[in-house]
C-alpha cells in the first residue's frame, strides 16, 4: 500500500445544499497533500468526514487500506481552522486530557508532552492557563496537541493563520520534518505561496466538486502554456519587434529590463520546440535572457477555478 | 467507555474547581445557618423585651384580667383619669388601654380603645382581646345567674380521628408530613434541573466559543461528549448537595448544642401568647406525636426512595440534554432567551400543579400531570407519599423513559450539528432542518 488515505466517491448534502459531490482523492504515504479550494468549496466538509466528525451520505474512505473505523481517530491528528483550547484550564492538564482522548496512556502522554514542550522551549508554561498566553503561544500548544500522539495522518486546516512569520516558519519546518519521519500530511489552505513551498501533491475542490488533482510538478507541466520570457539586446527594438510579431505571438513582459533590452513573452508556435525559438532569436539579436514560464500554484488555482465556471 | 470516563472526570473537575462553585458550596450552608441564627436571635430579643401597658378601667369591672406575664406588665392608672394617664404614658410606656364607663354589660365591649406611639403588636392586641372577651362573657353569665363552672364544663373540643378503609390511621400531622416530603422532593428536583441544566448549557457554550469543540469531537463522538458533560455536571451537583446536607447538619447540631436551651425557651415564649391553646395542643399532642411516628412508618418510604432516584435521573437527563442542545444551537448565552421559555414552562407549571396536587392528590389534574413526562418527575414525586396505584407509577415511568430516549436522541442530533455552526442565530425552523442532517 502506498496510499495512506483513499476517498472514493464521497457525497455529502446538508438539506438541499450539496457540500461534496462525488469527490475522490488519494493521499500517497509520506507526502504533503494540498487540499485547495476557494472558501465554501467543501474542503472543511471533506476534512470533517475524514475525521469522522460528520458522516458522508455515500462513498467510502480507506485509511491505510482499511475502511475508516471509529478507532482510526487515534491515528489521525487534526488541527481545525476554527481552533481553541479551554481558557481556564492549565496548559499541561489540557494537553494531557486531549492526549488521553487520542488514546495515549497517561504516562505515555506525559513523556511525549515533555519532549514537545522542551523542543518548543515552553516547558515553563505547564501550569499556566490558556487565557494567560498570547494567541501565538496558544497556537504552539495547539500544534503540539495535534501531533503529540504521532499519528500516521496529519490534517492541518490553515495551520499558519495566527502565527507570526518566525513561528510560521518553525511550524513549517516541523511539518516537513514530520513528513520526513514518515507521517502523511493533508494541508488545506487557500494561501498559495505556502502550497508552492510544502506540497508534493494537490487536489483542487471548487463548488463541491474535485476539479483537479495529482502531483504538483505534473500539474504544472500540464498547465504549462509554452511561453518563454526572453531578453534581446538590440539597437533597433521597434524593427525587431515587428519582425518577431510576424512569426510569433508576443507580449511585453512586466518584469524589469535593461536599457537596451527588449523583454518579451513569446508563445511557441504549434509543433515548435524551445530549440527552434532559440535558433530563431539568435539569428536576429543577442539573446541574454531565456526562461520558460512555469505556472505558479496561484495561476493554476485561478485558472482551474475560472475554467470550472 | 474510557473516553466517557475521561470526559466525565474533566467536566466534574472543571465544575468543582470553579471558584464560584467553591464559594457557593461553602457559603450557602453558612448563609443558611447564619439566617437561622439571626431568626432565633431576633426571636429571643423579641421575647426578652418586656412591654409595659397602662390601662384605665372606668367600668371598674375588668381590672382583674390584667395580670403580669413574662412579656407584658400592666400598670393601673384608672385613678388618674384617661387624659392625665395618656400624658403620663406617652414616651414612657408601650401604650394605654382605655375601657370607658358604661351603664350595662351589653355595652361594655364597645368603645374600648388602645393608644400607642406605633402600630401595636397584633399578638398583644389579640391576647388582650381574648382576655377581655372571656371576662365579659363570664360577667354576662353571672348576671344571668348561671354557674360559671357548670357552663365551663359544657365546653367540648372535638378531634376527628381519620382512618382510611384499610384501617391505617392518618392524622393532620401525617398529611402535613406527606406534603413536606413530597413537596420537598419535587422542589429539590426542580432546583437541581434548573441549576445544573443551566450549568451544562454554559459548559457547551464555553466549548463552542473557545473553539475547542472541533478538536474534541475529532477524538470522541459528540454524543459521548454530551453525555459526559451531563453526567459530570450531575456528579458535581450531587457532591454539592451532599456537602450542603452534611455541613448544614453539622452546623445545626453545633448551634443547637451551643444555643440549644435558649432556643427551646424562646420557642415556649412564642407558645405563651396563647396558653389555653397551648394546653389544648399539649393534651392532644401526645397522641398526635404517636400518630405522626406511625405516619412516618406508614409512608411508602421504599417506593419514595426508588421513585425519587428514577424520576431524578430521568427528569435531569431529559432537561439537561435539552439544555445541552440549546447551548449547542446558540453562539452566546444572550441568545438562549427564545429557547429557555419553552423549557422552563413545564417545570414551572409542574411546581404550580404540584402544590395544588397536595390539596387533592388523586384528582384528574394530578393524574394527568403526573403521567405527562415533562412534569411527572416533580408532580408524581409530590403525589407518591399520598399513595399512588402501581399502574400509575409504572405508566408514568414508562412514559418518562420513552420520552427520555426520544429527547436525548433529538438533542444529540441538534447538538451534533449545532456545535459546528457559528455566526447564525438559529430559528426553530433551522433546528428542525438540523434533525435531518
Amino acid at each position: 500500500m502506498n496510499t495512506i488515505l483513499t476517498v472514493e466517491n464521497v457525497c455529502k448534502n446538508y438539506g438541499s445544499f450539496t457540500a461534496l459531490n462525488n469527490v475522490s482523492i488519494s493521499v500517497p504515504k509520506g507526502s504533503v497533500f494540498g487540499l485547495l479550494g476557494p472558501n465554501g468549496a467543501g474542503k472543511t466538509s471533506l476534512i470533517r468526514i475524514i475525521n469522522q466528525i460528520t458522516l458522508q451520505d455515500s462513498g467510502t474512505i480507506f485509511l491505510d487500506g482499511e475502511p475508516l473505523k471509529p478507532q482510526h481517530v487515534h491515528q489521525i491528528g487534526y488541527l481545525p481552522e476554527e481552533r481553541g483550547l479551554y481558557k481556564s484550564m492549565k496548559v499541561g492538564e489540557q494537553a494531557l486530557y486531549l492526549a488521553q482522548l487520542k488514546g495515549l496512556s497517561k504516562s505515555d502522554a506525559k513523556k511525549k508532552l515533555k519532549y514537545w514542550f522542551e523542543k518548543f522551549e515552553i516547558g515553563d508554561w505547564w501550569d499556566k492557563k490558556i487565557q494567560e498566553l498570547s494567541k501565538g503561544m496558544a497556537q504552539k500548544v495547539q500544534f503540539i496537541v495535534t501531533v503529540m500522539h504521532a499519528p500516521k495522518l496529519l490534517i492541518f486546516d490553515e495551520p499558519f493563520s495566527g502565527f507570526d512569520p518566525i513561528n510560521a516558519n518553525l511550524i513549517k519546518d516541523e511539518i516537513l520534518k514530520l513528513r520526513d519521519e514518515g507521517a502523511s500530511i493533508i494541508f488545506s489552505t487557500h494561501r498559495m505561496e505556502s502550497v508552492e513551498e510544502l506540497c508534493d501533491y494537490i487536489a483542487l475542490i471548487n463548488k463541491s466538486n474535485k476539479i483537479l488533482d495529482g502531483k504538483l510538478s505534473e500539474i504544472k507541466q500540464k498547465f504549462k502554456t509554452n511561453q518563454f520570457e526572453v531578453g534581446l539586446i538590440s539597437n533597433e527594438k521597434e524593427q525587431l519587434l515587428a519582425e518577431l510579431n510576424e512569426h510569433y505571438k508576443t507580449e511585453k513582459s512586466i518584469s524589469s529590463q535593461l536599457a537596451d533590452e527588449l523583454r518579451l513573452i513569446i508563445t511557441l508556435n504549434n509543433g515548435d520546440t524551445s530549440k527552434d525559438l532559440i535558433r530563431f532569436l539568435n539569428n536576429k539579436a543577442q539573446l541574454n535572457h531565456f526562461t520558460e514560464i512555469i505556472p505558479s500554484a496561484n495561476d493554476i488555482f485561478l485558472k482551474a477555478v475560472a475554467n470550472n465556471g | 467507555m474510557d473516553k466517557l470516563k475521561l470526559i466525565i472526570k474533566r467536566e466534574f473537575l472543571a465544575k468543582v474547581k470553579n471558584k464560584s462553585f467553591i464559594i457557593m458550596t461553602i457559603l450557602s450552608p453558612l448563609l443558611m445557618v447564619g439566617l437561622m441564627m439571626l431568626i432565633i436571635f431576633l426571636n429571643q430579643k423579641n421575647s426578652e423585651e418586656v412591654r409595659t401597658v397602662v390601662f384605665v378601667d372606668e367600668s371598674n369591672l375588668l381590672a382583674s384580667v390584667f395580670t403580669d406575664s413574662n412579656s407584658t406588665k400592666y400598670i393601673d392608672l384608672s385613678a388618674l383619669g384617661i387624659d392625665e394617664a395618656r400624658k403620663q404614658t406617652e414616651g414612657n410606656y408601650y401604650g394605654i388601654l382605655y375601657i370607658p364607663k358604661t351603664d350595662s354589660l351589653v355595652n361594655l365591649s364597645k368603645g374600648i380603645a388602645f393608644y400607642s406611639e406605633d402600630t401595636p403588636s397584633l399578638n398583644l392586641l389579640s391576647s388582650i382581646e381574648n382576655k377581655l372577651e372571656k371576662k365579659i362573657r363570664n360577667l354576662k353569665i353571672e348576671q344571668l345567674n348561671f354557674d360559671v363552672d357548670k357552663i365551663k364544663a359544657t365546653e367540648t373540643t372535638v378531634e376527628i380521628a381519620t382512618e382510611n378503609f384499610v384501617g391505617e390511621k392518618s392524622s393532620k400531622i401525617g398529611s402535613i408530613l406527606r406534603m413536606a416530603t413530597g413537596g420537598g422532593f419535587g422542589y429539590l428536583i426542580f432546583m437541581f434541573i434548573i441549576i445544573y441544566g443551566t450549568s451544562v448549557m454554559r459548559s457547551v457554550i464555553e466549548e463552542k466559543t473557545s473553539r475547542i469543540i472541533e478538536i474534541i469531537i475529532s477524538s470522541v463522538k459528540p454524543f459521548q461528549l454530551m453525555l459526559g458533560k451531563i453526567l459530570g455536571n450531575a456528579l458535581a451537583g450531587v457532591l454539592q448537595f451532599i456537602i450542603w446536607m452534611i455541613s448544614a447538619g453539622l452546623l445545626l447540631f453545633a448551634i443547637t448544642y451551643i444555643f440549644g436551651i435558649e432556643a427551646a425557651s424562646s420557642g415556649s415564649a412564642i407558645g405563651q401568647m396563647n396558653p389555653e391553646m397551648m394546653q389544648q395542643v399539649q393534651t392532644s399532642s401526645a397522641t398526635e406525636l404517636q400518630l405522626a411516628l406511625q405516619e412516618i412508618k406508614n409512608l411508602p418510604i421504599l417506593t419514595m426512595f426508588f421513585s425519587f432516584i428514577i424520576y431524578f435521573i430521568g427528569g435531569y437527563l431529559i432537561y439537561s440534554s435539552i439544555y445541552a442542545a440549546i447551548g449547542a444551537a446558540v453562539d452566546s448565552e444572550t441568545d438562549t432567551q427564545q429557547f429557555m421559555m419553552p423549557v422552563l414552562m413545564p417545570l414551572i407549571i409542574a411546581i404550580y400543579v404540584g402544590f395544588s396536587v397536595i390539596e387533592n392528590p388523586h384528582g384528574p389534574i394530578a393524574l394527568a400531570f403526573s403521567l405527562f413526562p415533562l412534569t411527572s418527575p416533580i408532580v408524581m414525586l409530590m403525589r407518591i407519599p399520598f399513595g399512588v396505584p402501581w399502574w400509575q407509577i409504572l405508566t408514568s415511568m414508562f412514559l418518562l423513559i420513552i420520552t427520555f430516549i426520544a429527547i436525548v436522541w433529538f438533542a444529540a442530533k441538534i447538538y451534533r450539528v449545532g456545535i459546528l455552526m457559528y455566526g447564525k442565530k438559529p430559528t426553530y425552523k433551522e433546528l428542525y432542518k438540523w434533525l435531518k442532517y
